[in-house]
């Protein structure tokens, strides 16, 4: 049972395809383990049902040699999708009972590629932290644990966490996350897997529960770049259903990942390297510097000036879209209704019960930077500074083709950790931040071990559109990093 | 005519601005493919995107910006090639998403203006700008004691708002300003101007002062929706502030509600209360972005305008000034006139249109569209009069059996024989008859009551069943008598 779970996706949808193994039996095989590994809290639903009616579906096609690209392979779904007749929670208790009638163009876009869906994962409240504990639904473990405190359960990361920790607890082969600041790739190097956070307009928002609009993207958490390729090339695609997506082709990823580094200009931005980092984090980013300067590529020290200036932007702008995007949950027509003696005592108690504190607070925050006499101190003062920050990667993409760079400040924290403190919480996106203000692609690939033996990921940013130089960088980095730890806990 | 109050202190103005937000006629909403149909069963023309339900996004209707250009050219303005729609943020429950989508900074239509017509004159009103944005739905407090119903059918309907500059000055050029405008976009096909049913509505800023001196506060009334509800708001709110300031207190800005049972304005909530509505750009939508080919193939596809339309009518069909503005108000009234008159007499044309047709429609509470004449079968009775088959009084007999039945004119002038007697012999013998069987009455016109010749020409034309030709009638007549 278990040589079946240790297949990655590509493996599996080769043995799938050469009828080694069924897509009834691969399901069920993922559906058990679920159910015995319910402490992680990686799903807030799973769809066993719906799973093996797809399955079923799936070997039939299989069977009658119309296999699609994707078919039969289990996947998880961040519950920020919106799913055709499952439970969409967004991990808040707003949005208590609400089902929706229609599907995500994402995740209708991998049924229609012959993905299994196994259930919904938890995530941070309206994808809104970077610890996954801020879900209605409760906290999610990360699998893996840490040599100096055994008993302590980590976090995953997030605010895709159910995502990462299912795909790296052996719960999911792939699962699809969200990225507005680091959501995808951050949970990819606490739980020591492969994150992709696209370009802004790759993938349709449309049917995706918004967060920060200008920012939100989603992406997959996989075991490898590969299985990153494979499920990008089946989530992404123009949709004129969101008027900013891209009305581009999809390239074939898969067939960009040669290895080849050889020539490639890659950039190390000197911001990133932060006073007080541990460093370890800089060892890391050492190693992956030497690995693809022996695989031939030019490494090239870079300034991006306007970095420092990142975080507190998205800081700003991020809360600012949020209050204005969470103003539509107001008990009148779906989800969580607290009746009051008049409408606003049903607004205040409705929201009050409805959302939580991290939710509140960015609302809060946002809400501030677009009152009339702080609009221009905050919000608009921010664009301008996004602007430069955008300008910072135009300028230093003329003179490299990828940058190199940390994904997270730390590896995995215990659960609670950081929950008194925002400001450091926040700091966790502090290298993920800039490539989101930007709209440019990045991936988070697994490196190497932190003194406490949990993994540490590193970040690869291209230019826009261009994901296929960012997956063969990053599958290089991959192969050459050979990163085979696997978590204590899990299947 | 720009008008002055007198108040106890001296004569006051009335400065107005007005903004109107018509509702774009198009087939699907500003930002979804929702349909639009007035009348609707509640809630049955509502989409995802409409209902704000979670996830879905806003993709803007082409068919609105070619309908805000369109208007934007009707009233003179300047285009903008670039605009952006931006999120107006508050919270009701006819609002779904919490915002409404807007346009703010940088709206599609900048400055333009509109000429009215008024008692003393032409007169230039400016516009400020045009802007697109979303409608909301309805609240329906009257169907249950404690509870409220929401109609989302025209949550997300695109409206164009229309702002006028403080260029206003009495209720008599509002109402022109507000015919003028519904006549044009009404011409252009980009709103029905349906006040009633809400497809034109008007919000009014009102502020006095004294002639010359600095613009004073100004109220704004909300929601008024007739033409006739907009000046008598304006007059009783011009006199409510004249009597404050008069009374040595200041204005409140503030919005009022126009009650129209009562004629009167209402408080509804101060510059303190009001909402701040933290605008930003809608990062759901790029910016607006078009090139002027648009523009110039939108522009080179216009309808002639009401203002052309009249000039026209005056110089090449020699109509009165009063006549053409009549005539050209409504496109469908100056298409069934150019229709009715082509190859006619001009004139007779406007005349039997105005009066005789306007008549019978207005008793019979019929719109033109409805009128059971068309133009073409009432040109023909303009021929029979011009032709001299008929005679103007016979023609009106006509045109009344010609609305009940619908039925050509001369068919029913050949079917009842009604076609002018116009040979001298036999009116001859009619006048000749009519003098032998008045003979007192001949006595007394030969001995100089002269306003007895009108007895004698209707004692003739009654013998003739009324199909005498007249003229002939008052010659022979005169031969006879005198």
């Amino acid at each position: 049972m278990s040589s079946i779970l240790d297949l990655d996706l590509a493996s599996a949808r080769s043995a799938l395809q050469k009828k080694e193994v069924s897509a009834v039996e691969l399901t069920e095989t993922y559906l058990s383990v679920m159910s015995s590994n319910d402490h992680l809290n990686c799903y807030i639903t799973s769809t066993p049902e719906k799973a093996l009616d797809m399955a079923s579906k799936s070997d039939h096609r299989i069977n009658s040699g119309d296999a699609l690209p994707l078919d039969g392979i289990p996947i998880a779904i961040k519950d920020l999708f919106c799913t055709d007749g499952v439970l969409t929670t967004a991990g808040s208790h707003i949005l208590n009972g609400f089902i929706p009638t229609y599907e995500s163009s994402v995740t209708e876009n991998l049924w229609e590629n012959g993905a299994v869906m196994l259930g919904k994962c938890n995530m941070d409240e309206f994808a809104m932290g970077s610890a996954n504990t801020t879900s209605y639904f409760g906290a999610v473990e990360n699998p893996w644990r840490s040599d100096d405190r055994q008993k302590s359960p980590l976090v995953p990361g997030g605010s895709s966490g159910g995502s990462a920790s299912a795909v790296a607890s052996r719960l999911a082969l792939a699962a699809t996350g969200t990225d507005t600041g680091g959501s995808i790739r951050q949970p990819g190097s606490f739980c020591g897997i492969v994150g992709l956070k696209p370009t802004y307009g790759r993938c349709s928002r449309w049917g995706t529960i918004a967060f920060a609009s200008s920012l939100d993207q989603a992406g997959p958490l996989t075991r490898t770049v590969r299985d990153a390729a494979i499920m990008l090339k089946a989530m992404a695609g123009h949709d004129p259903k969101d008027s900013t997506s891209a009305n581009l082709q999809v390239p074939d990823f898969e067939s960009a990942l040669t290895n080849d580094v050889r020539g490639l200009r890659i950039g190390v931005p000197r911001e990133y390297l932060l006073d007080g980092m541990p460093s370890e984090i800089e060892k890391l980013l050492e190693t992956g510097i030497e690995m693809l300067r022996t695989a031939g590529a030019t490494i090239v020290d870079v300034s991006m000036p306007h970095t420092k200036f990142a975080l507190p932007t998205y800081y700003i702008i991020a809360p600012a879209e949020a209050s204005s995007n969470l103003a539509r949950y107001d008990g009148v027509r779906y989800g969580l209704r607290i009746e009051g003696d008049n409408l606003d005592d049903m607004y205040e108690k409705t929201r009050s019960v409805g959302f939580g504190a991290e939710v509140k607070r960015r609302i809060l925050i946002g809400t501030y930077v677009l009152s009339a006499g702080y609009y221009d101190a905050y919000y608009l003062k921010a664009q301008r500074v996004r602007s430069l920050i955008k300008q910072d990667f135009d300028l230093v993409f003329d003179n490299v083709d990828v940058l190199l760079t940390p994904t997270a400040p730390s590896d995995a924290f215990a659960i609670g950790e950081n929950d008194d403190d925002p400001i450091k919480m926040y700091l966790n996106d502090i290298f993920t931040v800039p490539a989101s203000l930007a709209g440019v692609p990045a991936i988070s690939v697994p490196v190497g071990l932190s003194k406490n033996k949990l993994p540490l990921g590193l970040q690869i940013i291209g230019k826009m559109f261009d994901e296929e130089l960012v997956l063969r960088v990053g599958g290089a980095l991959e192969g050459m990093a050979g990163f085979k730890s696997r978590p204590a806990g899990g299947a | 005519m720009a008008q002055l109050l007198k108040g106890e202190t001296g004569e006051w103005e009335i400065v107005i601005g007005l903004e109107v937000h018509a509702q774009v006629s198009s087939e699907a909403k500003l930002f979804s493919s929702a349909a639009t149909k007035f009348g609707a069963e509640p809630n049955s023309q509502v989409s995802l995107v409409d209902a704000a339900m979670p996830g879905m996004l806003p993709v803007i209707n082409k068919e609105c910006v070619r309908q805000a250009i369109k208007t934007g050219l009707g009233i003179n303005a300047k285009i903008n090639l670039f605009s952006v729609f931006d999120r107006k943020n508050y919270f009701y429950p006819d609002l779904p998403q919490g915002y409404q989508i807007s346009q703010f900074k940088q709206p599609i239509v900048g400055e333009g203006f509109l000429e009215i017509e008024v008692s003393d004159g032409a007169k230039k009103i400016g516009i400020e700008r045009l802007h697109l944005e979303q409608d909301a739905g309805k609240s329906i407090h009257d169907q249950h004691p404690s509870r409220s119903f929401i109609d989302l059918n025209r949550s997300g309907v695109a409206l164009m708002e229309i702002v006028s500059k403080p260029d206003i000055r009495s209720g008599e050029e509002a109402g022109a300003y507000l015919k003028k405008l519904r006549s044009i976009v009404r011409y252009l096909g980009t709103c029905d101007g349906n006040m009633q049913e809400g497809s034109l509505r008007c919000d009014v800023n009102v502020s006095v002062r004294k002639p010359g001196e600095e613009l004073g506060t100004r109220c704004e009334i909300k929601n008024v929706n007739s033409i006739r509800f907009v000046q008598q708001a304006i007059e009783y709110e011009a006199r409510r502030q004249i009597e404050i300031i008069e009374d040595g207190h200041l204005i409140n800005q503030e919005t009022r509600l126009f009650d129209p049972n009562r004629g009167e304005t209402r408080s509804m909530r101060s510059k303190e209360e009001a909402h701040d509505y933290r605008y930003f750009p809608d990062p759901d939508l790029l910016p607006l972005k078009f090139d002027d080919a648009l523009v110039q193939a939108i522009a080179s596809d216009m309808p002639e305008l009401p203002d052309a339309k009249r000039t026209r009518f005056i110089e090449e069909y020699e109509l009165s000034e009063a006549d053409a503005t009549l005539l050209v108000e409504e496109r469908e009234t100056a298409e069934f006139y150019e229709e009715m008159a082509a190859g006619r007499d001009k004139k007779l044309s406007a005349n039997w249109l105005g009066t005789e047709l306007f008549g019978a429609l207005n008793k019979e509470g019929l719109s033109l569209a409805e009128s059971p004449i068309t133009a073409e079968s009432l040109g023909r009775l303009i021929e029979l009069i011009s032709d001299g088959t008929i005679s103007g009084r016979i023609a009106k007999d006509v045109f009344v059996d010609m609305f009940e039945s619908g039925e050509d004119a001369l068919d029913i002038v050949e079917r009842k024989g009604l076609t002018q007697i116009s040979d001298a012999g036999a009116i001859l013998e009619l006048v000749e008859s009519v003098i032998s069987d008045n003979a007192s009455k001949v006595a007394e016109f030969r001995n100089g009551k002269d306003k007895l010749f009108g007895f004698f020409v209707g004692q003739v034309m009654k013998k003739s069943q009324g199909k005498a030709n007249p003229k002939l009638v008052n010659n022979l007549l005169k031969d006879k008598l005198g």
